[in-house]
């Protein structure tokens, strides 16, 4: 297909209101994708300018910038941020962008339905983030300050912002299901003809088990927060001990959500890594098969290990043992997921372009964070663990290194998919050792941190922290400020730049590249056949 | 602009720096164990981290090796393999399973079994029972058998205002010092009860390698054998409101008969405390004992000024429950009094009567009723607080 004959079929079929109005009534799964990943870059850096307040604050010990209640404010905000408006969005965003044209389909199944799931998002952020603005009006007393986590009862006893992050979560919630519901359809129902369930790119796995774990847990989610709702204001006591209720009753069933969330956030980016160690090897993907399965048997495990998270709430022994062995036992289908993601590299022809560097660090960085979460799942030892800057920096590891870094290799291996363009090399190659570097020394002291005692969530810390909280700062600083790197050669590879090829990436395999770059408004008005 | 701020804030950034690198202090471990427990985690911890630093090296020297060899800049041909192809690659590609389930659950589950089960071996053998009972933002101890039986105190944090806002030098034990140190006994088993007033606290002492959450509503339980005397620090580390930085645990470790006597001379304080509640104290003395019950207790939601935070904790100054009478005519305590409120509680304020004596009950609603520009002139006798019991 010429790209000239392309572009007249596209501007033929791309008629869409002017301005403001395509985007709001738009139901293209391409400009859904595209509001979905900005939404989530913006939110990135919203979520990212919060936690640098807090390390400037952590910078030393004292009390400098913040008061604690703020404090206490920003962390837990930053963690809803980062999980909810900028890591899921930006799995969601390249779902809409890349699963129709990697199944060879022309669009999601469901489209008006994906624009009301992306223009939920919006209502969301800012129901999360308006306390902090309505307090310095006098209204309320800020933004939910409990930590993400909502426990109760300290979060029957907060202000309004734990209403607002309640409504806040719903709202995301609904989203993400009708997402989930979008792409399961679309998977199961739009598929080029010969593209059976073991012929799906793997994206398209990692992306299906996900949506699977968010049907079943988001409605879990739900109904915790709706009942501390209920608790708050209308006099029930699912939580008060005093009624009858249980505090820790709500810790077993956020975490039922939420220990699944870890994957929901994860499984996506172990999708399509391996495309990109692929691609970049020139090399097929090794253990194709046993990756599918590796994604089942995760997804099946995660929603059984939930209790691991607070161990030292006090469980009866059996209870412990449990949660301890089959936390352990998540170990070995991750284990089969390296050992594919590395024999996807052994013998390749490799080059190390911005997407390669970034999945390479990433089975490096998250390496480091699978092994701290297999010490973690020890009972005993997490007593130690639990609670302290060991377990910030083992979430980091898994979150940003196994998250956003992940995300990272996704944007700029399909960014010139996307524009058209190619982003300037040598940029994202800065932006990859920064990150990296700056991401080390950030979380390697809070390793020791934890290990020396020092709880986490909290604003001011004893003298015997200060030497290690001051490098953590620092990195943190310049892992923040890397970011703009990216965010400048993702605006200017949008903007202009030099033409990409439709299969820029020499070793690239999959129908996306099979379309011209930029692929047309609507993409496969032909169903390609894979054989 | 830049300038400017680099001249304002690189000296203190030096100095800082300079101060890294000549009085670093690193840590890069769990703190020296005492208990039977901390040595077994410390142990545990130990074996484990070995063994995922060897996994880690391992695989990293595999990628590592072939990130070098197997690049296309030195002309490396790619193989098409997809997965193990010969009966021999297969039993090869299963050996690393093999090994990591074999770490998995033995040479780490073996080991994680016996701590979990000496970790919650609470009740044989116990020589004594401690109740802690965590509360915004303090713990308090009450020993619960023995010649101690009937001690009773809070523990608060000692370190002053000043240091934290940078007023002043910090303290060596900055943010980790009490006023009332929990003492114990060394090479005894000291079963301890937890619970919690108002949300949930983690009580942790990293040397003593347990740690356990206060639920309120619910008793949950850990225990301690400390084998060395010395003191011990530790914090709160479950999120649980503003001051939960603010509520360090120090347990003094004494031998056997320095801890009696402890209990002897806490007994002699503690009657004497609880017999002033009896005696006609004059408003003078309650409004000065009652200042120092303020600032310990008090003053961290209501502020030292008495402006409180609103809305969630108001102001005491021109406050309308404490401008209005505590006892009605007949000498009933008025529900939702100024008494009241201290004493029973409501909402977010917790209900004193558990925390403070009879004299400090009455000092502080004294106290309160006369400053901040409160200007009600009565007095409340510790005799009248102890007659609400």
């Amino acid at each position: 297909m010429s790209t000239a004959t392309t572009v007249l079929h596209d501007e033929h079929h791309a008629h869409y209101q002017p301005g403001i109005m395509r985007w709001l009534t738009t139901t293209n799964h391409k400009d859904i994708g595209t509001m979905y990943l900005t939404f989530a870059l913006i939110m990135f850096m919203v979520g990212g300018a919060m936690i640098l307040a807090v390390r400037a604050e952590l910078f030393q010990p004292g009390l400098q910038f913040l008061k604690p209640e703020f404090f206490n404010q920003l962390i837990g905000i930053h963690a809803l941020v980062m999980i909810f408006a900028a890591l899921m969005p930006a799995a969601t965003g390249f779902a809409n962008w890349m699963l129709p044209l990697m199944i060879g389909a022309p669009d999601m199944a469901l489209p008006r339905l994906n624009n009301w799931g992306f223009w939920l998002l919006p209502p969301a952020a800012i129901l999360l983030t308006l306390p902090f603005t309505l307090a310095l009006f006098g209204i309320g007393d800020g933004a939910l300050a409990t930590g993400w986590t909502f426990y109760a009862p300290l979060s029957v006893q907060g202000g309004i912002g734990v209403d607002f992050a309640i409504f806040a979560v719903h709202l995301l919630g609904i989203s993400s299901v009708m997402g989930s519901i979008n792409i399961i359809v679309t998977i199961f129902n739009m598929r080029a003809p010969g593209m059976t369930m073991m012929k799906l790119p793997l994206f398209a796995w990692g992306w299906l088990i996900t949506a699977f774990l968010l049907i079943a847990t988001i409605p879990v989610l739900a109904g915790a927060v709706t009942m501390l709702l209920t608790d708050r204001h209308f006099g029930t006591h699912f939580f008060n001990a005093a009624g009858g209720g249980d505090p820790i009753l709500f810790q077993h069933l956020f975490w039922f959500f939420g220990h699944p969330e870890v994957y929901i956030l994860l499984l996506p980016v172990w999708g399509f890594i391996p495309h990109i160690l692929s691609a970049f090897s020139r090399k097929p993907i090794y253990g194709y098969k046993a990756q599918v399965y590796s994604f089942w048997a995760i997804g099946i495990l995660s929603v059984v290990v939930w209790a691991h998270h607070f161990l030292t709430a006090g469980m009866p022994v059996p209870a412990l043992l449990y949660f301890m062995y089959s936390t352990m036992s998540i170990s070995v289908p991750l284990a089969v997921l390296f050992f594919c993601w590395i024999a996807t590299m052994w013998k390749g022809s490799m080059s190390f372009e911005t997407p390669m560097l970034f999945a390479t660090g990433w089975i490096i960085l998250f390496g480091i964070g699978g092994l701290t979460g297999l010490v973690l799942a020890d009972v005993a030892a997490d007593a130690q663990y639990h609670h302290t800057y060991f377990v910030v920096a083992h979430f980091h590891y898994t979150l940003f290194a196994g998250g956003m870094m992940g995300i990272m290799a996704g944007v700029y291996y399909w960014l010139p998919k996307m524009t058209g363009h190619m982003y300037n090399e040598t940029l994202g190659k800065l932006h990859f050792w920064l990150t990296a570097i700056a991401f080390n020394i950030t979380f390697i002291p809070q390793f020791f941190l934890g290990l020396a005692g020092m709880p986490r969530r909290i604003p001011d810390y004893a003298l015997q922290f200060a030497e290690f909280n001051m490098i953590s700062s620092i990195g943190a600083f310049i892992l923040g400020l890397s970011q703009l790197i990216m965010v400048y050669n993702i605006v200017s590879c949008v903007r202009g730049g030099k033409k990409a090829t439709d299969k820029p990436w020499e070793g690239a395999q999959g129908l996306e590249w099979t379309l011209p770059s930029p692929p047309p408004y609507h993409s496969f008005t032909e169903q390609p056949v894979v054989e | 602009m830049a300038l400017h701020f680099i001249k304002k804030a690189g000296p203190g950034l030096m100095l800082s720096l300079w101060s890294l690198v000549a009085h670093a202090e690193f840590s890069w471990n769990f703190p020296k164990p005492v208990t039977p427990m901390a040595v077994d985690t410390l142990h545990v911890h130990n074996k484990f981290m070995v063994i995922i630093l060897a996994i880690f090296i391992i695989v990293l020297g595999i990628m590592i090796y072939s990130i070098i060899n197997h690049r296309k800049s030195k002309g490396y041909q790619a193989a098409t393999f997809t997965g193990p192809s010969t009966r021999s690659q297969l039993i090869w590609t299963m050996v690393p399973f093999a090994i990591l389930i074999y770490i998995d659950f033995v040479l780490m589950g073996i080991p994680a079994y016996h701590s979990v089960v000496l970790m919650e071996d609470t009740k044989n053998g116990a020589d004594m029972v401690l109740k802690v009972t965590g509360m915004q933002w303090r713990w308090q101890y009450e020993y619960m058998d023995g010649d101690a039986k009937g001690i009773k105190f809070v523990s608060n944090l000692a370190t002053p205002e000043d240091q934290i806002h940078n007023k002043a030098a910090k303290g060596e034990h900055y943010l980790l010092e009490t006023d009332n140190h929990v003492v114990l006994p060394v090479n005894k088993k000291v079963r301890i009860l937890l619970t919690s007033n108002d949300v949930i606290h983690t009580w942790w002492v990293p040397q003593f390698g347990s740690a356990r959450d206060a639920i309120p509503g619910f008793l949950r339980e850990t225990w301690v054998k400390i084998e060395e005397p010395g003191t011990y620090r530790g914090q709160c580390k479950e999120l649980c409101g503003k001051g939960h930085g603010f509520m360090p645990i120090v347990v003094d470790a004494v031998p056997e008969d320095k801890y009696k006597e402890w209990v002897a001379a806490k007994k002699t304080d503690l009657a004497a405390a609880s017999a002033g509640a009896d005696k006609a104290w004059s408003k003078d003395d309650l409004i000065a004992h009652g200042k120092e019950v303020y600032e310990k207790n008090c003053a961290v939601c209501h502020q030292s000024n008495g402006q409180g935070l609103p809305p969630t904790f108001p102001a005491l100054a021109g406050s309308k429950v404490i401008n209005g009478p505590i006892f009605d005519t007949s000498g009933k305590l008025i529900a939702n009094s100024h008494l009241d409120r201290v004493f029973n509680g409501k909402n977010v304020m917790p209900a004193w009567k558990a925390v403070l004596n009879d004299v400090d009950i009455a000092a502080v609603v004294t106290f309160e009723r006369n400053s901040f520009g409160n200007t009600l002139g009565d007095a409340v006798q510790p005799a009248q607080v102890k007659a609400l019991r």
